[in-house]
């Protein structure tokens, strides 16, 4: 059914730390990897070892340089994955009913077997959050890791979204926006958590926190380098007479 | 965006097909006969229906394609193809009791008509619903759809009618100038918009914004991917302004020419075909930098 629950029982969803990613992809790969061998069909790609590789990834980061009035430039690494929106507009356009928000969790998935690929969905998406499957035909978008994060086949610290649990700088966290005193939701009200983009009318779930601003000295220190100068014996007497011509 | 040769063959042929059923419905006045009853019925069903099948290789899975019915409460595509659905089945009535019974039924014509517009308009809401693409999301995009469907099937009806005086060429003269109206107030509002309907940038898209300029470094992949393809077309735009000129030649004013030459100077009534193919080719243009010239939010992260 692509009409929206008018509201979740869960908000299960990522906040992403943009003062603390450090750009290493690992979320990428991890997500990359655990989504081919998951839920529905293979996260494909085509001509992977040629020249001109194309693949489906859930998970993409971009890198901004982002540059102050006053102070040098700063590099803020960008993870952006699906967000999960409340108000997810790529559910509503589905002609199919493949796309679909859980009345649950909140989760947005696709039913695969349904998915009739065609693209409206990835189109009406302001995010860029779900890619065709260059393979498989169909819409590939985070599932939340739905696979993991219910499986009691797995050990317990690894039932988080594969993002979260590789994440080597804690960049990622995972959480339920409905409970004001998750984590998550403690994390976005200290932080000043933001929704990318609100003027889509989307009311994403997944949250950023934006860079800590960085300290700025009263005045830019004076960076002086001391004289070299030799201490006694025959060097220092050098030294000394060489001075005083 | 990507213009998909699909895609811009079915809204083309499509409206145009679906216009003509517009007229038919309205009961315009036709050759008598089972013959050309027949040829009419199938050249207006056939252009809908033909462009309906080209949209389906515009699709991943055609073989699902009947699940898009299921979900009007909320999508316009699915609206769309329900719309298009029972336009033609009535309309296939409309046809047999034209061809058999020599009777066109006004009520069944009506209730044609009805559906036909709809499902053009549906067709341009599928566009106008995108919050993510400025240039198409407003009420302008359907009303372009429906204007150029209607105007290329009332050539086509003017080329075919029986009425011997010049009216429907005149009609059709008025639509063809309306429709292209619409069109260059569309463009002219298209052109001026950007992101700036929605007063999007880099920085607002990343919150960085507030605390300073922002630009991309790195792309997330050193290729090309999916939405750098379906979203961030480049190529198409490279001939825009050409482009312009050629729909407008032949979508505005060769069909133009042929109206006025059928309502004014006497030529014959079936000249005007040629003023449809026109017509359809400037239309193709015209599509094609509907799709490339529209900008995708999801550009401000590339």
């Amino acid at each position: 059914m692509t009409t929206l629950p008018a509201s979740t029982n869960k908000k299960l969803g990522l906040v992403i730390d943009l003062d603390v990613c450090v750009g290493c992809h690992a979320c990428v790969v991890n997500c990359k990897e655990w989504n081919t061998g998951g839920y529905g069909a293979p996260l494909g790609d085509s001509d992977a070892y040629g020249s001109n590789p194309v693949g489906a990834w859930l998970n993409r980061i971009h890198t901004f340089e982002v540059t102050p009035d006053d102070v040098p430039a700063s590099i803020v690494h960008f993870p952006k994955s699906c967000l999960h929106c409340e108000d997810a507009p790529c559910v509503t356009v589905c002609p199919t009913g493949a796309s679909y928000k859980r009345t649950d969790d909140g989760i947005v998935l696709v039913e695969e077997d349904k998915c009739i690929g065609c693209g409206l969905c990835a189109w009406s998406c302001p995010y860029g959050a779900r890619e065709m499957d260059p393979v498989e035909q169909v819409m590939k978008k985070c599932t939340l890791c739905v696979d993991r994060i219910y499986n009691e086949n797995i050990p317990e610290i690894d039932r988080t979204p594969a993002c979260v649990r590789t994440c080597p700088a804690n960049a990622r966290h995972f959480g339920d926006f409905a409970d004001p005193n998750s984590d998550v939701s403690i994390m976005t009200r200290e932080r000043g958590g933001m929704d990318l983009m609100p003027e889509m009318g989307t009311k994403p779930v997944n949250q950023y926190l934006p860079p800590r601003p960085k300290t700025r000295p009263e005045a830019a220190p004076q960076i002086t380098t001391p004289e070299p100068k030799a201490e006694g014996g025959l060097l220092g007497w050098v030294d000394k007479m060489l001075e005083a011509i | 965006m990507h213009p998909a040769l699909s895609v811009i063959f079915f809204t083309v042929v499509s409206g145009a097909g679906f216009g003509l059923i517009f007229m038919l419905g309205l009961g315009i006045p036709m050759p008598e006969g089972p013959i050309a009853a027949f040829l009419i019925s199938v050249l207006a069903g056939g252009l809908a229906f033909v462009g309906l099948i080209s949209s389906f290789f515009h699709l991943g899975h055609p073989e699902r394609a009947w699940r898009a019915f299921s979900q009007w409460r909320s999508s316009w595509l699915s609206r769309e193809g329900v719309l298009a659905f029972i336009t033609l089945s009535f309309f296939a009535f409309y046809g047999l009791f034209w061809v058999f019974m020599g009777e066109r039924v006004a009520l069944l014509g009506f209730i044609t008509s009805f559906f036909a517009l709809c499902t053009i308009l549906a067709t341009g809401m599928i566009y106008a619903q995108l919050k993510t693409v400025p240039n198409w999301h407003t009420w302008m995009t359907p009303l372009c759809y429906l204007a150029f469907g209607l105007a290329s099937g009332l050539i086509l009806a003017a080329a075919f009618t029986s009425l011997s005086s010049a009216l429907l060429a005149q009609g059709a003269l008025g639509l063809v100038i309306l429709a292209w109206a619409a069109k260059l107030l569309w463009w002219q509002r298209a052109g001026s918009i950007g992101f700036s309907g929605t007063n999007s940038d880099t920085g607002t898209a990343t919150g960085l914004g507030k605390i300073g300029k922002v630009r991309l470094l790195e792309k997330p992949h050193s290729g090309e991917n999916y939405l750098t393809k379906e979203m961030m077309h480049q190529i198409g735009r490279k001939h825009a302004a050409k482009l312009r000129v050629i729909s407008l030649i032949l979508g505005a004013a060769i069909p133009m020419f042929f109206c006025l030459a059928v309502a004014y100077m006497g030529l014959p009534t079936l000249l005007l075909v040629i003023g449809f193919l026109s017509m359809i080719l400037g239309l193709f243009a015209e599509r094609w930098l509907f799709f490339a010239e529209a900008k995708h939010a999801v550009s401000l992260y590339y």
